[in-house]
């Protein structure tokens, strides 16, 4: 369970949260849309407590698993060497991963089914794969609530599926609370529970996927017209943008 | 650690105590080195004679004198500088997150020769002189610290900037004190000082180089997982829940105990700290648990060979920080290139 009320976080002098609630009960998903800059970031590393909070109430219910962008490692360590040092907090300041360890990341690459890659060198893996690994490194940290900094960015389609299926597994089948941030509301329409969109410094608004994400919110939010068009199959939502309108269309 | 933790192949496992063993007949073979014609037997004779005493002995007192006081302690000075500057090489490399980095890129190579420098202008010799030289090399370090410290955390890229402004300024300090020295004798004793030698060494600076290392390279290697997830960078490991800036000061302070005490000793010896991590990551991999154990044994077998070229090539020593820089910048250039061929230094 996440509860924020009314949080505040600066940098220096500089305001870059003011005044944003949100919640999500346990096992739920909150997905976080907003523009470049708008502060997505800072709000996660303010609630895995790398950012302190200027003001504000933030109530976190569980251990935090953390898996930041994708990047590229200095050196040439194997998948396990990655998604041991997930580890941390359970191995001591002088210590190094034990038995114990070893099996619990070895239970986290056979559920997200990537044990193959144990003994592969991180850095010449796929964006997908190494998308995975990251996701077993915060897992391995045995945690109830995993957060995601755009996990799906820089993925083809097939590898967002891939992520966004064992995002979805993650919370339906083991009751792991998810919150992430993507540029793509469709993410949000395939699993969020609950949908924040930051709009600018002062403007959160948060609700379900189906009363947040209307076309002229995400025309606000982007500040670019989104169609939104609706399957007769499934009557799932889905969106893009309208790059040859020239205005922003409100709808009332 | 079971068999089932760890399915490292045959060679790998093999590897470490391989290593050791050519350490020990380097080490062996490094001692019958020079005028006095000795045999590896003997010398494993001599030395064995002090575990257990024989009561025949099949060697002359001369030959005792020469392996025990006068080649020994220079060999097993040898061992501890490489073994201290590639251990402290490799924890700096993950610190930094930059395998292109070495001991001198934290001031302390500078700051220590900077020490030396002052000592030897002013007359100090002996053991004055390197604890004048190790204090201004940890008193650097300090310096470069707090520099790049903003509100509590150092960022690493300010931590690189300070310790090329420290360095830059004991360089420029060195100058002036080689301005300064009288060209006929002080000149060239510090000229020769910091060009590195081991040439006149004996057990009390063996002692005092084991004071230097040996913990300190104890502590880095218990920090090994730590440095592993630093090099992630430090908001990752911050994210992760490692104490950072505790870590990174134990790292600093550790590496620059051993770069100070070594620089103290035998003078600025360079390019060990920076080539015999990648020769390990080779072997063993980038875990720094696997890899810093075999850099440090790699490191004391090159610098053993290293001091062997150096008093064997001419008749007139010549200083190993000209040996080690001579080889070590062709071997860094191809490891150089392999890296930008594979496309970033990611794939070393």
């Amino acid at each position: 369970m996440i509860e924020v009320r009314d949080l505040h976080v600066r940098r220096g002098d500089k305001t870059i949260i003011d005044g944003c609630s949100f919640a999500v009960h346990s096992s739920g998903v909150l997905v976080i849309l907003g523009a470049n800059g708008v502060g997505k970031t800072t709000l996660l590393n303010t609630m895995i407590g790398v950012l302190k909070p200027y003001r504000g109430h933030m109530e976190i219910g569980g251990k935090i698993g953390f898996v930041p962008q994708l990047f590229e490692v200095a050196f040439s360590y194997s998948v396990m060497d990655i998604a041991l040092m997930g580890r941390v907090r359970h191995i001591g300041l002088f210590g190094s991963p034990g038995t114990r360890d070893f099996a619990v990341v070895r239970r986290f690459l056979a559920l997200l089914g990537i044990e193959y890659l144990e003994n592969r060198v991180f850095n010449e893996l796929s964006g997908g794969q190494r998308q995975m690994v990251m996701i077993a490194q915060a897992l391995s940290s045995e945690c109830d609530i995993l957060i995601l900094d755009e996990p799906c960015a820089a993925l083809d389609y097939r590898n967002q599926k891939v992520v966004i299926d064992v995002l979805r597994s993650l919370s339906r089948d083991h009751g792991i609370t998810i919150v992430f941030t993507t540029h793509v509301p469709q993410h949000a329409v395939e699993i969020a529970s609950h949908v924040l969109l930051m709009n600018s410094a002062v403007s959160y608004l948060s609700g379900t996927a189906e009363t947040v994400l209307s076309e002229s919110n995400l025309s606000a939010l982007y500040k670019v017209p989104i169609g939104r068009a609706q399957f007769a199959g499934s009557g799932k939502f889905t969106y893009a943008p309208l790059f040859h309108h020239e205005e922003v269309r409100h709808e009332p | 650690m079971s068999d089932t933790t760890k399915k490292a192949p045959l060679a790998r496992r093999a590897l470490f105590p391989l290593l050791l063993g050519l350490l020990l007949l380097t080490i062996l073979y490094s001692v019958t080195i020079g005028r006095y014609d000795l045999q590896v037997r003997d010398v494993a004779l001599i030395l064995w004679d002090n575990i257990s005493p024989s009561q025949a002995p099949s060697w002359t007192k001369l030959e005792e004198t020469v392996v025990e006081l006068v080649r020994l302690p220079r060999v097993l000075a040898a061992v501890l500088i490489g073994f201290g500057l590639a251990v402290s090489g490799g924890a700096l490399q993950g610190l930094f997150r930059n395998p292109l980095v070495d001991p001198g890129i934290i001031g302390v190579t500078a700051g220590a020769g900077f020490g030396g420098t002052l000592a030897i202008l002013l007359g100090i010799h002996g053991y004055m002189l390197l604890a004048i030289a190790f204090c201004f090399g940890i008193g650097s370090v300090v310096l470069v610290k707090f520099l790049a410290s903003v509100r509590g955390r150092t960022s690493i890229l300010t931590l690189v900037l300070a310790g090329v402004v420290i360095s830059a300024f004991f360089s420029a300090a060195i100058s002036i004190a080689k301005l300064l020295a009288d060209p006929f004798q002080k000149l060239p004793a510090i000229t020769y000082w910091l060009m590195g030698s081991i040439a006149s060494t004996h057990y009390g600076d063996v002692l005092l180089l084991a004071i230097a290392v040996i913990p300190a390279t104890i502590l880095i290697f218990l920090l090994r997982f730590q440095i592993n997830i630093l090099s992630l960078g430090e908001e990752k490991a911050r994210a992760l829940g490692t104490p950072v800036v505790l870590v990174q000061w134990l790292i600093l302070i550790a590496t620059a105990m051993i770069s100070a005490g070594i620089v103290a000793i035998s003078g600025i010896i360079g390019w060990v700290g920076l080539v015999m991590p990648h020769v390990a990551r080779a072997f063993v991999g980038a875990d720094h648990s696997r890899m810093l154990p075999v850099a440090g044994i790699i490191g004391a077998i090159y610098l053993l060979l290293v001091d062997n070229l150096a008093r064997t090539v001419t008749t007139a020593e010549i200083p190993l920080g000209i040996i080690t820089a001579l080889i070590g910048v062709p071997v860094f250039a191809i490891i150089l290139r392999r890296m930008h061929s594979k496309g970033g230094w990611s794939n070393d």
